[in-house]
């Protein structure tokens, strides 16, 4: 047992440290991730460690960071984009949409794009315009990526991992308002020990209620379901991890049993995971729904100025409200 | 600073708005009356074996081009590409490469996909809708189709950086980079994006823009106003202006900045001025947008002419050889065309390949789905 305490930041650096040493064709690319570390310093001190050749500042251009990561690809490389903001990543829209997604299928499988593209994402820190987007609905809906969110230290430390070794590209969503939280990692498991990549995960069981959520809702659904516990309610809550393709198996599970399903995210809700998820899980348990899946989301605006954000985002209140309208149904 | 050179010159930079342009300076070798001319730059020493092999191969590219446009018009393929007018910016370069060297095209490449050796089927497969381009792009040495207009560029630089990672550049055995776009690319942010990064990061790299004079129906006006072989000196490497009907100039041109990559020194931007004689592709009218007397001028510098009236002066090639050519091309077209007519449309099952080396569940329930639906009709009268 090699258990630390880490926050979410550290076990990134680590996670991303490991697989460095693993693959030496793993190489980072991003602004100011070599000697700052990046503005998270997420990828603290692995430019003084690994050298300027496996850890690039680039340019201050985000499609020509993912564009000639493709190239580097193409070569032979594993590259691991650190997109500096996530109001950030539309620049390098196109090249993610058009060609990432497409290269393999437009290929008939003669070239594989194992890169991943790391976006801090979400509100909560008080950032300006442009700093607090959910833009995972975007890049879900886009068949040849996958997308995945951690939302505690153990995960962030595998997953990077994991999406790393994975032959697919991947859309690695960060927590930002979660990177100084700690929790334990048992830095000595294998890859293999840990759960895959895209399976969803139980992280509080309970009977009465099933709340769904990823990333920095994760955290937000198990205050809420300690909150429930001393109203005498028992909710299970579920970290989705894998926005594309969904694990939905243990919600389906889950609904069975408790026949009620909270869906939580800071995205706006229109059109959005919530609303893929309410309909996959309305086909799959009719017969065992008490009430309607209720879904707790970003308002549909434009993200607001940050003094405003504590009303926009989804909070420990907002989550036990719709529990309450689902009892109430 | 040698002509056609990045330098503060004013060459068909000065322009004024509806005025007419001035004749270009750019690096010629052959001029359209088959005279060969010198430059004191670039130069070419071909055998008279290798000269009628050029004039063999822009015979070739334009005979299959010329045969699937006529495809298109027949209804075989959905849109057609073509490149009359610039097989000498096509060949020229792609004869340039060395067998080492990694092209990233962009969808009017088919000249260099042919001295590439890759089946000249594979283009009209795309254009015919039966697949999005099947050769395999880093066993040929030649990327895939482009669509979005300069993606390509970035991809190139990205690929070039690794040669540089592999230590593969600096030796005259190393490997370089031919990224192709056209003139509308250079408006793209993308390629401006891929010269920052080529420059600063040094990348073995060779820019070789097309300047066919339009993008769809907008003309060079509508992109810059300065030459684009200028362009690099802002981006801190050179940008050389070459005679793009000119094939012995468009090769000694392109195998000097490769030579130049692969040696370390960094990229370079070649700017073919030449001229797209067709439309965009067959769905676009140029008649709409330019006159028949400016098509009817660029005619008179036509590629291919050139070459032939070269190798007639100087007694290089007779009667013979010219009709042994254009038997030959004739009869890869037509072989072309019985292969596009007999090419069998894909399995629908396709459609689910491929997504995803490690595979989807959702994608592979779809497939299930989609068999079981196929498969209900089995039998029945539809």
């Amino acid at each position: 047992m090699a258990v630390e305490t880490l926050t979410l930041g550290k076990a990134l650096n680590t996670g991303l440290r490991r697989a460095m040493e693993r693959d030496d064709k793993v190489i980072l690319m991003g602004e100011d991730i070599g000697k700052l570390g990046g503005v998270f310093r997420i990828t603290d001190g692995l430019q003084k460690d690994f050298g300027e050749e496996r850890v690039i500042d680039t340019p201050l251009a985000e499609s020509g960071i993912i564009g000639t990561a493709i190239g580097l690809a193409l070569r032979g490389y594993r590259p691991v984009c650190e997109i500096q903001f996530d109001g950030f990543v539309y620049p390098a829209y196109d090249q993610i949409v058009s060609q990432v997604a497409k290269f393999r299928y437009r290929s008939r499988g003669h070239v594989n794009l194992p890169m991943v593209i790391r976006i801090p994402f979400g509100g909560g820190i008080g950032a300006v315009e442009h700093h607090s987007e959910s833009p995972e609905a975007y890049f879900s809906h886009t068949a040849g990526l996958k997308v995945v969110a951690c939302a505690n230290p153990e995960d962030a430390y595998f997953m990077i991992q994991q999406a790393i070794a994975s032959e697919d590209p991947i859309i690695f969503l960060e927590p930002k308002r979660r990177y100084w939280e700690k929790g334990a990692v048992d830095t000595a498991l294998g890859l293999d020990a840990v759960t895959p990549l895209h399976n969803s995960r139980v992280v509080r069981p309970g009977t009465d209620a099933t709340v769904l959520a990823y990333g920095p809702m994760v955290k937000t659904a198990l205050d809420a379901a300690t909150a429930a516990q001393e109203d005498g309610r028992s909710l299970e809550v579920i970290d989705l991890r894998s926005l594309s393709p969904m694990d939905l198996t243990p919600v389906f599970d889950s609904v069975r049993r408790t026949g009620r399903l909270v869906v939580v995210h800071e995205a706006a809700g229109n059109l959005g995971m919530g609303s893929e998820i309410a309909a996959r899980v309305t086909e799959e348990c009719f017969y065992s729904l008490e009430s309607p899946v209720l879904r707790v989301t970003g308002y549909n605006t434009p993200y607001p100025a940050s003094r405003l954000e504590e009303e926009y985002l989804p909070d420990l209140d907002r989550v036990l409200d719709a529990v309450d309208r689902s009892f109430g149904w | 600073m040698t002509k056609g050179a990045t330098a503060p010159r004013r060459s068909g930079g000065s322009r004024g708005r509806g005025g007419t342009p001035p004749e270009p300076d750019y690096v010629q070798l052959l001029t359209p009356d088959g005279e060969r001319v010198s430059h004191p730059d670039y130069s070419v020493d071909f055998s008279d074996e290798e000269l009628r092999g050029l004039y063999r191969d822009l015979v070739t590219v334009r005979k299959l081009d010329a045969e699937a446009t006529a495809l298109q018009r027949q209804g075989e393929l959905g849109i057609w590409a073509s490149l009359l007018g610039q097989e000498a910016a096509q060949v020229g370069s792609g004869r340039a490469m060395r067998s080492q060297d990694m092209a990233f095209p962009t969808y009017r490449e088919h000249g260099v996909l042919y001295c590439r050796g890759i089946d000249p089927i594979m283009p009209l497969s795309l254009f015919r809708g039966v697949d999005q381009g099947g050769w395999d792009p880093v066993a040929n040495k030649f990327n895939l189709y482009t669509i979005v207009i300069g993606a390509q560029t970035l991809h190139a630089t990205g690929y070039a950086m690794g040669i540089a990672k592999d230590g593969k550049v600096g030796t005259d055995d190393g490997e370089a980079v031919i990224a192709y776009f056209g003139d509308g690319a250079t408006s793209q942010g993308d390629v401006n994006e891929a010269f920052i990064w080529s420059s600063v990061f040094h990348a073995p790299v060779v820019f070789f823009c097309q300047n066919n004079q339009y993008a769809i129906s907008e003309p060079l006006e509508r992109q810059t106003r300065i030459p684009l072989f200028q362009r690099a000196a802002g981006f801190g490497f050179p940008g050389v202006r070459v005679d793009g009907n000119d094939v012995l100039a468009c090769y000694a041109v392109t195998r000097a900045a490769l030579d130049n990559a692969r040696l370390g020194q960094g990229p370079t931007l070649i700017e073919a001025y030449t001229y797209r004689m067709g439309a965009h592709t067959t769905s676009d009218d140029p008649t709409r947008y330019r006159v028949s007397s400016e098509v009817e001028a660029w005619q008179a510098k036509d590629p291919i002419a050139r070459v032939r009236a070269l190798l007639t002066k100087e007694k290089i090639a007779d009667d013979a050889f010219f009709d042994s050519v254009d038997a030959d091309a004739k009869a890869e077209a037509v072989q072309l065309r019985e292969r596009v007519l007999t090419m069998p449309d894909p399995d629908p099952a396709q459609i689910f390949e491929h997504v995803y080396v490690e595979g989807s569940p959702l994608v592979e329930a779809e497939r299930k789905q989609f068999e079981a639906y196929a498969a209900s009709f089995e039998g029945s009268a539809h």
